[in-house]
């Protein structure tokens, strides 16, 4: 694995920022191709795998830009960095629940309903400012994305309003999922250590300012829906944009690099 | 509205005897037309399997989702997984329609899954374990199943034949990303090669046995005949079966495969392939779930069901506001 340090500190800006974009999207696609069979309905099965499916293309997307700033092929990027080479946030990492997606899976939907809701949220957040990247190649992928994104926001939202607005149980459920996200939420919305050089280059809005409109968003739909506000989102496991992860990531890699890393130089 | 006074004062015989004429019209029977009640439940039968074979189908396929060795690989996986979740769903729509004037609806399809009343393929309840099965199943499964689904796409019943088009449209497809992984194995390195082959030993039984034994002597019963006499379906399982040997034989073989049946070859006489028939008894076994795999992959459908009772809860408490 070749990755190339420069020393133009712009340029490793704008590398770590995609880096961080295209791990998100890797690892949340990853965690919803789990669900593929065991979502609450067959209607829901069939749009979940279609939103994992675009995250997936989202992911790709990115590594391309990658390969394209001479960080190695895209294959290899998703294939074959160790876990302290991913940059993604340590929320999204985290397991749908007990069990793993072939044995005994005991998902959590409040959990999934919740992160994905919120994720949505920053991800639309996140490519309204890119779309005005000053790096031409982000900005039209963010223009590229944003259009598929706008379903997949409307999707958890919807979701996210039924449940926190049913049955006692839900509510309770749903809380309690809003509680547990809330607290690793925080790494999502940091760009991690070198976010004043991607600002200063115009790659991306001043986090705080991106994190303030999510908050906006969020609080918006809490005071409709009488979820409790909760103050600032926390980053209690660790944060992602500083390589730091859990054991979580590096068992979802063993899997998705299974079958490559058997033979990476092969055709497959 | 005079015709339909009349034809509600048919008797009974004199209304079948008008179904059939209209079937060997040719004409289309819709939902809410009058049917006899052994074509609506040998439909229910047909096609509520169907249904829940695509979505049991998904689930072998998505063990190898995540694990698919690159990213176009990856998408085209997660494509086709999700296609196949469709088709299950477009076809138990079709299959609640049929129900619905039995007060039956998908929650029984449910029920029926789990307690084993509703049986799926039999290649569903088989193992997956290599990359090469993945490439298997979306090659040949997947061929097996436009033959036998192509044969159906004029079926009496609309709302079916118009499911089928859809659905072995984007079934085109998956033989295609199929294809492409058995090619790109075929060309690797030697342990590609024999993970490939090694799958084909795996399937070929099963292949065999999705067409469904050669005459109602093997089975018991005689519900190919029925569909046929209906227009339901158009060949026998042994011509479907003959159909799959004739396009996939020579690829099997042209990619230097061995199919592991050495009696297999053409009958120049009798223009058939001859095969080594399967033992049946087995084939009852499997699809009555006891195969390798079938009480796991329906495990993880019933856990995800009792697991998420509380969604479906809060659904109907938000349906019913
Ligand atoms: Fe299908
Ligand atoms: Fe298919």
């Amino acid at each position: 694995m070749n990755n190339k340090t420069t020393n133009d500190p712009e340029k490793s800006a704008l590398i770590e920022l995609i880096y961080q974009l295209g791990d998100d999207d890797f690892i949340l696609a990853y965690r919803g191709s789990e669900w593929l069979g065991l979502a609450p309905h067959i209607e829901e099965d069939v749009a979940f795998s279609s939103i994992s499916q675009d995250m997936m293309g989202h992911a790709t997307m990115y590594y391309h830009l990658l390969e394209a700033l001479g960080e190695g092929e895209a294959d290899e990027l998703a294939h074959l960095r160790n876990p302290e080479a991913f940059r993604n946030a340590i929320l999204l990492e985290k397991v749908n629940g007990s069990g793993t997606y072939l044995d005994k899976p005991d998902y959590d939907w409040a959990f999934a309903v919740v992160r994905n809701y919120f994720y949505a949220v920053h991800k639309q957040v996140r490519l309204e400012s890119l779309r005005l990247s000053s790096y031409g190649p982000l900005a039209d992928a963010a223009r590229k994305i944003i259009t598929e994104q706008y379903y997949h926001l409307m999707h958890w939202e919807l979701w996210f309003k039924q449940l926190v607005t049913s049955t006692e149980e839900a509510k309770k459920r749903m809380f309690s999922a809003v509680e547990t996200v809330w607290k690793d939420f925080g790494g999502v919305l940091t760009l991690g250590p070198s976010y004043s050089e991607m600002v200063k280059a115009g790659f991306i809005e001043d986090e705080n300012l991106m994190k303030k409109r999510w908050l906006n968003r969020i609080e918006k739909m809490f005071q409709e829906t009488g979820v409790p506000l909760q103050g600032e989102p926390l980053i209690e496991s660790g944060n992602g944009r500083k390589r730091e992860h859990t054991q979580d990531l590096a068992d979802a890699l063993a899997t998705l690099s299974e079958v490559y890393a058997t033979n990476p130089a092969s055709g497959w | 509205m005079q015709a339909g006074l009349r034809f509600e004062q048919l008797t009974n015989e004199e209304k079948h005897q008008h179904f059939m004429e209209r079937i060997n019209r040719g004409e289309k029977i819709e939902a809410d037309d009058w049917m006899p009640d052994d074509y609506r439940t040998s439909l229910i039968r047909l096609i509520s399997m169907h249904g829940i074979s695509e979505i049991m189908g998904a689930l072998p396929e998505k063990e190898w989702v995540p694990k698919a060795p690159s990213l176009h690989r990856k998408l085209a996986i997660m494509a086709k997984v999700q296609d196949e979740m469709g088709h299950g769903q477009l076809l138990l729509r079709v299959a609640e329609d049929l129900m619905a004037p039995l007060g039956k609806t998908r929650e029984d399809i449910m029920q029926d899954l789990f307690s084993g009343k509703l049986k799926f393929h039999n290649v569903f309840h088989m193992e997956a374990p290599t990359w090469g099965d993945a490439g298997m199943i979306a090659w040949l499964v997947d061929g097996a199943a436009i033959i036998s689904q192509s044969m159906m796409l004029d079926s009496s019943y609309g709302p079916y034949a118009r499911a089928l088009k859809r659905i072995c449209a984007e079934e085109v497809f998956h033989a295609q990303h199929g294809e492409s992984i058995i090619l790109a194995l075929a060309e690797g390195t030697p342990e590609q090669r024999e993970l490939l082959q090694d799958s084909l030993n795996r399937w070929w039984t099963s292949l065999i046995m999705f067409f469904g034994p050669k005459s109602a002597k093997e089975t018991g019963n005689s519900n190919a005949d029925k569909n046929i006499m209906y227009k339901i379906r158009t060949k026998t399982n042994e011509e479907l079966r003959q159909e799959f040997f004739t396009k996939y034989i020579p690829r099997i073989w042209a990619l230097g495969l061995t199919i592991p049946d050495e009696t297999i070859h053409f009958d120049d006489d009798t223009q058939m392939w001859i095969y080594q028939d399967v033992d049946w008894s087995e084939f009852k076994q499997i699809v009555s779930g006891n195969g390798p795999r079938s009480q796991d992959r329906l495990d993880l459908r019933r856990r995800s069901y009792d697991n998420n009772g509380w969604v479906r809860e809060a659904l109907a408490a938000q349906k019913a506001i």
